[in-house]
């Protein structure tokens, strides 16, 4: 079963995440590297990515004649943005919420566990099989 | 080369391949190590037999190719320790290429069984065990596996690798399980290759119809396990209900990919050669006296499958059989269908009220499926508005597609009436 794990941080903290000091943004990465190799590892990757911050994200619509129509906003209603996702397939969905739990692990500033909240969504897919 | 000579070499080479690699974990006692040599020996057969021709000996020639890979893997490996104890084997690595003289009798179809046990070993996961069997005893290669779970290749190498890993650090032997654990060790064989058929049979729709074709493999492999233990019960039963779930394939979906219910289902669809061969399977199964899980659901495929029209259903039947089937499995899924076949033979109110008493179960409270079968249980009782509620909340919570647009259409069927 696939399931997408969406780590979400507060916009304050995309901010607050450039000034952390050195060490705590090097283990946070030396983290992410370490549980992106587990997952490669145990063969249950199927993709993950970081997003660049949400100070450049753009809104689009489409506009007259299929055009896009971007606009810079507005975010102000957001409090939560998607910082990064994995997707995964295993074998359960107890498997995939280990795996968040994990990935919620990651080190923060001043290198204790931030707990940053992952949401668990299954990807659609497949039938069942006896309709 | 032509793709029917192609296709002939291709299947030569699924139904050799666990004989083959049997053969050569039998010399090299090394599964892992064999189980690559095996593949790369398939893959120079599948470029080189199209175009040159099979061998007189196919059997042999794979052998004798793996083992020759085996064998060039062991001299560096020799090398490398040269001064050391070399304990991996007993016989020095250059007679090992010499075809074993059993070759051709009962010892390599044996093998074939071994490599299931071993591949479907309660030690890994399911999905580990799955991708191996496929890869060491379907004989697919890495990419198509992968193909078919719609995974990067990289990520099914890394599992297959890493399930070949644990069969080594688990040390299970290659041989025969004892009589004691037999029964269980054949009962996660035959999970294997139920799941295997489920996967190819949910995504036979649709845009994934390229996906392989691993319903048709899971019968394949079931097959040959028949073939090697033909007194057993639950292996009649599961390939009987291979065939006639798979017989209904071309009639569950409309050309575009939407999900049609068994009870509206075109039956001039179905295959009638596939029906035929699962019903003689599974009543000269049972008039034998035995029984278990995968029988009974034959069973009842069974009587879907002989109802000329969806009215002619032998429910009284199903419903025994589903007694049959709660009384030797505890599961509530079986109990959600028996819910099913209470409705038909005493009405949708004795149906509803099996299903709150399922309600209680943590197993399946909040699960979509029950939702769905109390939306059409609600239907038939007349409860429109009660329906399309249950409808909806079945399709929000379901993880399939095509059955979200089932559900979905349903309610909006009875809301527009």
């Amino acid at each position: 079963m696939k399931y997408m794990l969406m780590m979400q941080a507060p916009r304050a903290m995309f901010q607050e995440y450039y000034s952390w000091p050195i060490e705590d943004i090097k283990a946070q990465v030396a983290f992410m590297r370490r549980f992106n190799d587990e997952l490669k590892t145990s063969g249950e990757l199927v993709h993950t990515h970081g997003l660049a911050g949400p100070e450049e994200a753009k809104i689009v619509r489409v506009g007259k004649d299929g055009a896009p129509e971007v606009t810079d906003g507005p975010f102000a209603e957001a409090k939560e943005f998607l910082a990064g996702f994995w997707i995964v397939d295993c074998e359960s969905r107890e498997r995939a919420y280990e795996i968040a739990a994990r990935a919620s692990s990651a080190p923060g500033k001043g290198g204790a566990t931030a707990r940053i909240p992952i949401e668990v969504r299954e990807v659609m897919g497949r039938a069942p099989v006896d309709v | 080369m032509s793709a029917e000579k192609s296709t002939v070499a291709e299947n030569l080479l699924r139904e050799l391949a666990p004989r083959v690699l049997g053969a050569v974990v039998r010399r090299f006692r090394d599964f892992a190590a064999a189980e690559d040599a095996v593949q790369e020996a398939l893959i120079a057969a599948s470029v080189q037999w199209p175009e040159q021709g099979v061998p007189a000996n196919p059997l042999g020639w794979l052998i004798h190719v793996a083992g020759r890979r085996m064998t060039d893997d062991l001299r560096a490996e020799l090398a490398r320790r040269r001064r050391e104890a070399f304990v991996a084997t007993e016989t020095p690595a250059e007679e090992q290429v010499v075809p074993p003289p059993d070759l051709g009798t009962d010892a390599d179809e044996d093998d074939t069984l071994l490599l299931l046990f071993m591949c479907c070993h309660p030690a890994l996961t399911r999905p580990s065990a799955i991708a191996l069997t496929l890869r060491a005893v379907g004989g697919l290669t890495t990419a198509e596996i992968a193909n078919a779970f719609l995974v990067p290749e990289a990520t099914m190498a890394q599992r297959i690798s890493r399930a070949k890993q644990r069969i080594k650090t688990s040390g299970v032997p290659f041989r025969m399980p004892s009589d004691a654990e037999r029964g269980e060790r054949l009962a996660a064989v035959l999970h294997v290759l139920y799941l295997i058929f489920n996967e190819g049979y949910a995504s036979s729709i649709g845009p994934e119809l390229q996906r392989s074709d691993l319903a048709g493999e899971a019968i394949r492999l079931t097959r040959a396990v028949r073939h090697l233990l033909p007194g057993d019960g639950e292996v009649a039963g599961l390939l009987a209900l291979m065939l006639l779930t798979d017989a209904r394939r071309a009639a569950r979906t409309t050309p575009d990919g939407e999900l049609v219910p068994l009870m509206e289902q075109d039956r001039g669809l179905w295959d009638r050669e596939a029906i035929a061969e699962g019903v003689a399977l599974i009543s000269d199964t049972l008039s034998r006296g035995s029984i278990g899980a995968y029988q009974l659901q034959a069973a009842i495929a069974a009587v879907h499958d002989e109802a000329a029209r969806s009215m002619d259903t032998d429910w009284p039947q199903i419903l025994a059989l589903y007694g049959l089937l709660d009384r030797m499995s505890d599961n509530p899924m079986v109990k959600l269908n028996q819910a099913i076949a209470v409705a038909m033979v005493h009405g949708p109110a004795v149906g509803l009220e099996r299903l709150e008493a399922l309600g209680g179960d943590a197993r399946i409270a909040g699960h979509y499926r029950l939702d769905a079968v109390r939306a059409h249980l609600l239907e038939m009782a007349g409860d429109s508005e009660g329906a399309v509620a249950r409808y909806l909340a079945a399709a929000g919570r379901t993880a399939s597609t095509p059955e979200r647009n089932y559900l979905q259409s349903r309610a909006a069927r009875l809301r527009g009436r």
